[in-house]
């Protein structure tokens, strides 16, 4: 089969490009581990209330700055173990995000961060995120849920305590 | 000079415009969900009698994204089957009748269970939630229609092979045999979840689901949906536009090349839907990105193609500075500006496309308003534009009708309005999406959140660009009813491109077919047969049915 001479410059230059492209994804991944959220925990759906760490949603102190953020959703709201669904992150930290959901599918974003996932019935998902500006940031559900899916949020508060 | 024109025959052009009377029906309630969503989330309206914003949701995607482009791409395959490898047997064209009659069905069935308030679970129906079991039936019915008239299209070019050995097929014929191979190798995956999952699981036969299984099966379905969509709009570019500016398609195996291609790597991509879902193993959605990467090629080849096209037409009229053949293009011939239009919107939704499906940066983009942007552009303006571009002259080729000076010009005014209501509709939904307002989801203020509150504005100017499009939508209706019952009878043509005249021979070996079809199954299996095993091996426990719908 025929190409042009030009023909084939652009396709060596597009493919060059978006092979290069590839290569350097991939080392963000395999090398220097920036993964999508993929955890591979399961829960019984059913169950999620009475399975750690789930039986206490919440943000808990594990280390130096570092913090475990504990979400557990459902249809239409966010427990994240306070009652006016905001949780005080301070500036710098460490957040390891664990959250599954007890009914139907969830979205899990943090509006203005890179947090963000899809929680599925059944599986467990995990992320990490380091707040490292002051201010409030929305958490809210960016996966369709029912009825109200659009009233579906709490509040992350990242205060400077120093 | 006008030339004796091949026309379609009449039977098969009535089997044609049925598709096409049902797509545009589809447009016209589907357009209507749009504006009053852009409405609502304008924050300036609500909606009343009870109808629920998910409600209108559900039915847009499922009556544009599913039942427009479904019924539109088949009759316009109709007509090109029958324009470019002769007249359908009248047992071809029964099967024909008998899959638009499947599907319409099907469509009826859907959607009357949409607007019952029963079905609220968007185009995507996503597990666990539910919906009353007519509306996965009605669907199930659009795909096994849609599978009818795939197979009458298969059986038709087997015919033409017969009566024509030792040549290749007609590259329109070709381009759709292709298209049609990859829609039912896709298809089988909704197929799959609709018929072993869904259904059942709707009817209270089995009490759980596995809802990560019937998300991936969504999406080995869902992202080659996306090329059944763009291959026909290709098949306009690569076949119908030449002929259109009276020029010449300028590779004939170019062209079959990069439809192979295109069926290669369209379907064993699907986790790049699911980038940030737990369950599966980061590498093989990293495989998947690489491989969704793969259609930039046949994309560009594409792009090379057509552009080489404009500008040896523009040279052999004259033309001699680097951009001066643009001037001998045919702007005034909506024919040619309103695909061409789609084809300039193709080079930011490309881009955004790269975007999306790149690992890492999906995070940032996933499930947020960018997304419902991005695709507006590709679907909603390259696609659809040159659908209507391609309209102007079938429905009137079909109809024996003249698309006339006056109707050119509407189009001309319709292709405008639509271009602008995009821009400021998509822009303002690409920007939003950056700053985190999530897709597929009501007016809300988010706890009087003031990240909530400067999203706004652009829901605003979502609202402004929605309604020019739903004027649009307007226009071109009214083009498309003149067309079909009003305008002045009189010969339209049905352009199809010739090759230049001392363009190489394409080789023989597009049409082999089984081989296309071992190197897709095998691409499909290298793809998801490990990571499918693990959602069933270390599958959690099912679901049960939720209807918190509305």
């Amino acid at each position: 089969m025929h190409l042009h001479k030009y023909e084939k410059l652009w396709l060596a230059f597009g493919i060059s490009s978006l092979v290069l492209f590839l290569v350097i994804v991939g080392v963000n991944a395999f090398v220097a581990g920036n993964q999508p959220p993929s955890s591979a925990k399961t829960v019984d759906p059913g169950a999620v209330e009475v399975t750690a760490p789930f039986d206490q949603p919440g943000l808990k102190k594990i280390g130096d700055n570092e913090y475990q953020l504990v979400v557990v959703t459902s249809a239409f709201s966010f427990d994240v173990g306070t009652q006016d669904k905001v949780v005080e992150i301070p500036k710098g930290a460490t957040v390891h995000i664990v959250a599954t959901t007890k009914d139907v599918v969830h979205g899990f974003e943090i509006a203005g961060t890179n947090a963000n996932m899809m929680l599925e019935p059944g599986h467990i998902s995990e992320a990490t995120q380091v707040f490292r500006n002051e201010g409030e940031f929305t958490l809210l559900c960016n996966e369709y849920c029912g009825s109200g899916h659009h009233l579906m949020h709490a509040k992350i508060k990242v205060v400077d305590q120093s | 000079m006008r030339e004796t024109i091949a026309k379609v025959d009449k039977k098969d052009a009535k089997l044609a415009l049925a598709h096409m009377i049902v797509a545009f029906t589809a447009l016209f309630l589907g357009g209507i969900c749009g504006l009053l969503q852009v409405l609502v989330r304008s924050g300036k309206m609500e909606l009343p009698a009870g109808i629920g914003y998910y409600q209108l949701l559900t039915a847009h995607g499922v009556l544009l994204a599913l039942i427009l482009t479904t019924f539109f791409i088949i009759g316009f395959q109709f007509a090109g089957m029958s324009r470019t490898a002769g007249t359908l047997s009248d047992k071809t064209r029964l099967a024909g009748w008998i899959g638009f009659w499947t599907m319409t069905i099907g469509t009826a069935i859907t959607t009357f269970y949409i607007l019952t308030g029963e079905a609220s679970v968007l185009y995507t129906f996503y597990a666990p939630l539910q919906a009353h079991v007519g509306f996965y039936i009605g669907l199930a019915l659009v795909v096994v229609g849609s599978w009818i008239a795939g197979f009458a299209m298969f059986v038709h070019y087997a015919k033409w092979k017969k009566q024509h050995p030792g040549q290749n097929g007609p590259l329109l014929s070709f381009m759709i045999v292709v298209n049609m191979a990859l829609w039912l190798i896709a298809s089988l995956g909704v197929a799959a979840t609709v018929l072993l999952q869904f259904i059942p699981w709707s009817l209270g036969w089995t009490e759980n689901i596995n809802v990560l299984v019937s998300r991936t099966l969504f999406w080995y379905f869902g992202h080659p949906l996306v090329y059944f969509w763009l291959l026909p709009a290709y098949m306009i570019w690569y076949v119908v536009i030449p002929k259109v500016i009276g020029g010449k398609i300028f590779s004939d195996s170019l062209a079959r090349m990069s439809f192979i291609l295109f069926l290669f790597f369209s379907v064993p991509v699907g986790f790049h839907h699911q980038l940030t879902e737990p369950g599966i193993d980061p590498f093989w959605k990293y495989i998947q990105v690489v491989l969704t990467l793969m259609v930039v090629i046949p994309s560009l080849m594409t792009a090379f193609s057509m552009f080489a096209m404009f500008e040896r037409f523009g040279r052999s009229k004259g033309a001699s500075s680097l951009f001066g053949w643009l001037r001998f293009l045919p702007w005034k011939d909506a024919r040619f500006l309103v695909p061409f239009i789609g084809m300039i919107a193709f080079i930011p939704g490309g881009a955004g496309g790269i975007i999306n499906a790149s690992h890492q940066l999906n995070q940032v983009v996933h499930n947020t308003i960018w997304v419902t942007g991005h695709f507006h552009l590709t679907i909603a303006t390259t696609v659809i534009l040159t659908f209507f571009g391609a309209a102007y002259w079938l429905i009137p080729h079909l109809t024996g009708r003249t698309f006339t000076n006056q109707l050119n010009q509407l189009a001309i005014v319709q292709a405008v309005v639509w271009s602008i209501g995009m821009l400021i509709m998509s822009g303002a939904m690409h920007w939003a999406g950056l700053y985190g307002a999530p897709r597929r989801s009501s007016f809300s203020l988010y706890g009087n959140s003031s990240q909530a509150a400067d999203w706004i504005p652009y829901q605003i100017a979502q609202a402004v660009g929605g309604t020019m499009l739903f004027l649009g939508i307007l226009l071109v209706l009214y083009i498309v009813v003149q067309l079909l019952w009003f305008a002045p009878k009189g010969d339209e043509e049905f352009p199809i491109g010739e090759t230049e005249e001392h363009a190489e021979k394409t080789p023989l070996f597009f049409d082999k077919w089984w081989l296309w079809i071992i190197i897709v199954v095998v691409l499909i299996l290298l793809a998801y047969t490990i990571p499918f095993a693990h959602m069933i091996e270390q599958a959690p426990p099912g679901s049960p049915g939720y209807r918190n719908l509305c």
